[in-house]
C-alpha cells in the first residue's frame, strides 16, 4: 500500500535488532516508504550508520522507498554537522526535524517531519515555497484542521501525512530523563534508554500508568490509533498514513492498516485483528477528537 | 561594557505600570486570547487597555513587546493577524513570535516593526537562529534554556542577531513550543491555545490523613505530606513512578526557578543584550521586587560595583533556585 | 439600612485585630462553641459598603472575572470566628460574613490566616509566594480562584489601603496597626523557617 508508511524507529534497540526488523519489513510488510535515522539521540548514531547502506539497499530491494529522517534536538557541534551531512546527502529524499536543517537546504526537495510545527496553511505555503514537498502534522492536531492542512496541501501539490499507529511524541528537552532516572546525565548516560526498546514506563504516585520516557523524548503510555478515522482521512486528502514503530509485530499492524486503507476491512474488523496482537498499552485517539489526548472515543468509547 | 536591556513581564496593566516605575527598559505582554502563550483566565490586556498601557510605557521611556508567540491552527489565522495590526497600531516596538506563517505576516505588512524570535520556536544553533533571521529579519533571539554561558558566547559569535536570555522565573525544560502534555491531559493545547496545566483541571484533593494529592484532570501528579510543601501541579514538575524508581522522584524538574543573578557579568561579557524575568502570571508585588531588584543589579554592575543581591528565594517555585544549564553541561 | 460611623467601624477592627491573634485551633473551637450567635449584622452593611466602594471604583475587575463573576468564593481567616461569602457579580454584589456553624455552599474556598488575606488585598504580598508555602488553602474551581486573584491584582494601589480611608482616621490606624502585626508575624516565620 504505497500511501501506508513506516516511521523511524525513535526508541534505542540493539544493531542487531533492527537489521532483523528491517530485513521483516523489507520482505513482509505492506509499506510504500520506510523512514529512517536517529531523530532522538546524536549519541546514539555511531551503533547505527554503519548498518545504513546494507539497511538501504535490502528495503529497497523490496520495493520501500527509503527516506533519511534526522534529529530533532539539534544544540551541539557535533549534531549540526550531522544533520547538515544528511541534508546533503544525494540520492534520497530527507526528512526534517529542526529548522537548523533548513537554513543551507537551498531549495533542494525535502520533507517536513512531524515535530516541527507546521500548525496552518500559512506555515506550509512558505515552505512548501522553498522546496518542501511533504508534510507530517504534529500528532495534537484535531481534525478540523488536519482536514484544512490536507486541502492547502492537495491545491500546493505535497503530500501530508497522520500518524495512524504508535505512541504519541508529547514533548523533547535537552536533558535526558532517561539518564536523569537512572542518577546520571546525559553525557555520562551509559546508554540505559538500551534498556527499554518500547520505552520506559513513568507512572503517578497512585499508580496510573502515564507517559513514557525515550532519552530525551516524552510520549504518551497508550498507542495512538485512528483506526476508524481511516475513511475520514481519506475523505480529507490526507495522502500518507505514518506507523510509529512499536515492539510488537509491525508487519502484522501493517497488514491491518493497508487493509483498511485498501476499503477490504472494516473499523470492527481491524480492532479484532489489533485486539489479537496483544498491545502493552490502550489505544487512544483523543488528540484527533480534539479532547484529552489520551482518551480513546468511537466505537468502543472509554 | 555594553548595556543590557532589563525586559519585564506584564501580565496585567497594573503590572506594566509597576514594571515602568521599578525601571524596567522592557516590558511584554499580550492580548487576552490564545496567541499568546501565557492564556490565563483573567490575566493580559483588552485591546483599549493595550492601547493605553503602550502610551504610559512610552511616557515612562519603556518599550512594550508584544508576544504573539503560539502557533495558529488552520482557519484561525486572522485571530494572530488581528493581534499584530492591533499592536502595529497601538505602536508596540516589536513583536515576539513563534510561528513561521506569524513571521512572514509581519515581515510582509509590519516590516519597519523590529521581530523577535520567541523561546517559543526552539531556536538552539546558530543555523536555527541564522534560519530565521535571513527569512524574516528576526532581529533578536530569545535562547531555549539549555545553553552554558560558554556556549552562549560562542553562539553570540555565529549569529547576526541580539540575544536575549531568561535570568529569573519559572524554569521551562521541555522545549518549547513542542510540548503537548497538557492537551494530553486537558484537551487544551500549549501550542495552539497558550495554557499550560490550566487552573480549569487542577484539583486540591485532601486525604483524611490530612496528606493532599494535587490533580490534573484525571491523573495525580503530587502528593504532599501534613507539613510538606504544595505547588501547583505542573506536569513536568511532578513526581512519578519508574521501574527502577520505587519512590516517587521528580521525573523532569523539581519545582524550582531560574536565578541567574550570580552569572549576570559572565552573560554579559558572553554577549547577551537583553535579560528577561519570567512571571506574566505573577503578581504586582513579585514584578515589583523582581524588576527592582535587577534593575539595582545590572546598574551597579555597570557602574563597575559588586550588585547586591536581594534574597529572591521566597518568590521562586518551590522556594529553590537554580541555574540551570547556564551554569554546567550536568544539567542535561 | 443600619447607619455605621467611622468610630463603630474603628471598633469592629481593633476587634479584628484582636481576635485574628488567636490561631489556636482548639482556642478557636471553643470559642465558637460557647458563644452567642455572633452579632455579624454589624459586619454586614460594612462589608456591603467595602464591596460596592472597590466595585465603583475599578469597573475593569468585573470584565477581568469573565465567568467568573457569577461565582461564589467562600473565604476563610482563620482565626476569626467567622467566614466571608463574595460573590463579584456586578449586577448582584454579594460580600456577607457567616456564622462558622452554617457555611454557604460556594464554587470555590481560599482559606489563609487574616493577616496574610489581608496582604493579597495591600497589593505587597505575593499571592503566588503564599500560595507556595501552602499558607493559602484554595479548593473547588480553581481556576475561579486564580482569575480572582489576576482580577484583584491588577487593581491599581492598594484595596486594603482605599477600604480603610473609607472610615477616616481610625480605619487608616487600624490598617496600620494590621500592617505592624503582619510583618512581626513574617519576621518571626523568617526566624523559624
Amino acid at each position: 500500500m504505497q500511501c501506508l508508511t513506516l516511521g523511524p524507529i525513535i526508541y534505542h534497540w540493539k544493531p542487531e535488532e533492527r537489521r532483523d526488523f528491517y530485513a521483516r519489513i523489507a520482505d513482509e510488510a505492506p509499506v510504500g516508504t520506510v523512514y529512517l535515522g536517529e531523530v532522538i539521540c546524536s549519541k546514539r548514531t555511531p551503533f547505527l550508520e554503519p548498518d545504513y547502506p546494507e539497511i538501504i539497499e535490502r528495503l529497497e530491494r523490496g520495493g520501500k522507498r527509503v527516506v533519511l529522517s534526522s534529529l530533532s534536538e539539534v544544540v551541539l557541534k557535533r549534531e549540526r554537522d550531522m544533520l547538515a551531512a544528511i541534508c546533503e546527502t544525494e540520492g534520497h529524499e530527507v526528512e526534517v526535524n529542526n529548522t537548523a536543517g533548513l537554513l543551507d537546504i537551498g531549495g533542494r526537495p525535502h520533507r517536513i517531519g512531524p515535530l516541527m510545527n507546521i500548525y496552518n496553511d500559512e506555515t506550509m505555503r512558505y515552505l512548501a515555497g522553498r522546496g518542501a514537498t511533504h508534510f507530517s502534522l504534529p500528532v495534537e492536531l484535531p481534525a478540523a484542521v488536519v482536514g484544512a492542512m490536507a486541502a492547502a496541501g492537495q491545491g500546493l501539490g505535497v503530500g501530508v501525512e497522520v500518524q495512524v499507529f504508535g505512541r504519541a511524541s508529547l514533548a523533547v528537552s535537552a536533558r535526558c530523563y532517561h539518564a536523569r532516572a537512572h542518577g546520571r546525565t546525559k553525557d555520562n548516560c551509559l546508554f540505559v534508554c538500551e534498556q527499554d526498546p518500547d520505552g520506559m514506563p513513568l507512572k503517578t504516585v497512585t499508580g496510573q500508568p502515564f507517559l513514557t520516557i525515550n532519552g530525551i523524548q516524552t510520549l504518551s503510555h497508550s498507542y495512538v490509533s485512528l483506526n476508524a478515522e481511516i475513511e475520514a482521512m481519506q475523505g480529507m486528502g490526507v495522502s500518507h498514513f505514518r506507523l510509529l514503530p512499536q515492539r510488537v509485530d509491525m508487519v502484522a499492524v501493517a497488514e491491518i492498516f493497508a487493509d483498511r486503507l485498501g476499503a477490504r476491512i472494516d473499523a470492527a474488523e481491524a480492532d479484532a485483528r489489533l485486539a489479537a496482537l496483544s498491545m502493552p498499552a490502550p489505544f487512544s485517539n483523543g488528540f484527533w477528537h480534539g479532547q484529552q489526548g489520551r482518551r480513546q472515543f468511537g466505537p468502543r468509547p472509554d | 561594557m555594553k548595556r543590557p536591556e532589563l525586559v519585564c513581564p506584564a501580565g496585567t496593566p497594573a503590572a506594566l505600570r509597576t514594571a515602568v516605575e521599578a525601571g524596567a527598559d522592557a516590558v511584554y505582554c499580550g492580548f487576552q486570547n490564545a496567541t499568546n502563550a501565557r492564556n490565563f483566565p483573567g490575566l493580559n490586556f483588552t485591546p483599549d487597555e493595550m492601547q493605553a498601557s503602550v502610551a504610559h510605557a512610552h511616557a515612562g521611556g519603556t518599550k512594550v513587546l508584544l508576544a504573539v508567540n503560539t502557533f495558529p491552527t488552520a482557519g484561525r489565522f486572522d485571530l494572530w493577524r488581528d493581534a499584530v495590526d492591533m499592536g502595529a497600531r497601538f505602536g508596540v516596538d516589536a513583536f515576539i513570535v513563534a510561528d513561521i506563517g506569524v513571521a512572514e505576516y509581519v515581515k510582509r505588512t509590519h516590516p519597519n516593526i523590529r521581530l523577535h524570535l520567541s523561546v517559543q520556536a526552539a531556536a538552539s544553533s546558530p543555523e536555527a537562529i541564522r534560519y530565521y533571521a535571513r527569512e524574516f529579519g528576526v532581529k533578536r533571539v530569545v535562547l531555549p534554556r539549555i545553553l552554558t554561558v560558554p556556549e552562549i558566547k560562542q553562539l553570540a559569535r555565529e549569529i547576526p542577531c541580539e540575544i536575549e536570555t531568561f535570568i529569573f522565573g519559572n524554569h521551562g525544560l521541555m522545549v518549547e513550543g513542542r510540548c503537548s502534555l497538557t492537551n494530553y491531559v486537558t484537551g487544551l493545547s500549549t501550542n495552539m491555545d497558550g495554557v499550560c496545566s490550566p487552573a480549569a483541571d487542577v484539583h486540591y484533593d485532601k486525604q483524611p490523613d490530612g496528606s493532599v494529592t494535587t490533580r490534573l484532570a484525571d491523573f495525580t501528579i503530587d502528593s504532599f505530606a501534613p507539613d510538606e510543601q504544595a505547588g501547583y501541579p505542573t506536569i513536568c514538575k511532578g513526581r512519578y513512578h519508574a521501574p527502577n524508581r520505587p519512590d516517587a522522584y521528580y521525573a523532569f524538574e523539581e519545582p524550582i526557578s531560574l536565578n541567574l543573578s550570580g552569572l549576570l557579568p559572565a552573560l554579559i561579557e558572553a554577549g547577551v543584550d537583553a535579560f528577561k524575568i519570567e512571571g506574566r502570571q505573577r503578581s504586582r508585588a513579585y514584578v515589583k521586587s523582581a524588576v527592582s531588584a535587577f534593575r539595582k543589579a545590572v546598574d551597579a554592575i555597570l557602574a563597575g560595583q559588586q550588585p547586591e543581591l536581594a534574597d529572591l528565594l521566597a518568590l521562586t517555585e518551590g522556594q529553590k533556585q537554580t541555574e540551570g544549564a547556564f551554569k554546567t553541561k550536568k544539567w542535561r | 439600612m443600619i447607619y455605621v460611623n467611622s468610630a463603630a467601624a474603628g471598633g469592629v477592627l481593633r476587634d479584628l485585630m484582636r481576635d485574628s491573634t488567636h490561631n489556636d485551633p482548639n482556642h478557636r473551637a471553643g470559642l465558637t462553641r460557647f458563644l452567642p450567635p455572633l452579632p455579624l449584622f454589624v459586619l454586614q452593611p460594612l462589608l456591603g459598603r467595602i464591596v460596592r466602594r472597590v466595585a465603583r471604583d475599578n469597573p475593569s475587575l468585573f470584565n477581568r472575572l469573565g465567568p467568573h463573576r457569577a461565582a461564589r468564593f467562600v473565604i476563610d481567616p482563620l482565626g476569626l470566628p467567622f467566614g466571608l461569602l463574595l460573590v463579584p457579580n456586578p449586577d448582584a454584589l454579594v460580600f456577607c460574613a457567616f456564622d462558622r456553624r452554617s457555611e454557604p455552599a460556594s464554587d470555590a474556598r481560599i482559606g489563609g490566616r487574616f493577616l496574610d488575606l489581608m496582604g493579597l488585598l495591600d497589593g505587597g504580598a505575593d499571592g503566588d509566594a503564599l500560595f507556595f508555602s501552602r499558607d493559602l488553602d484554595v479548593s473547588g474551581n480553581t481556576e475561579a480562584v486564580v482569575c480572582l486573584r489576576n482580577a484583584l491584582d491588577d487593581v491599581e494601589g492598594s484595596i486594603a489601603e482605599s477600604v480603610a480611608g473609607m472610615f477616616g482616621p481610625p480605619g487608616r490606624a487600624a490598617l496600620s496597626g494590621l500592617r505592624r502585626m503582619a510583618a512581626r508575624a513574617a519576621s518571626r516565620k523568617g526566624d523559624h523557617a
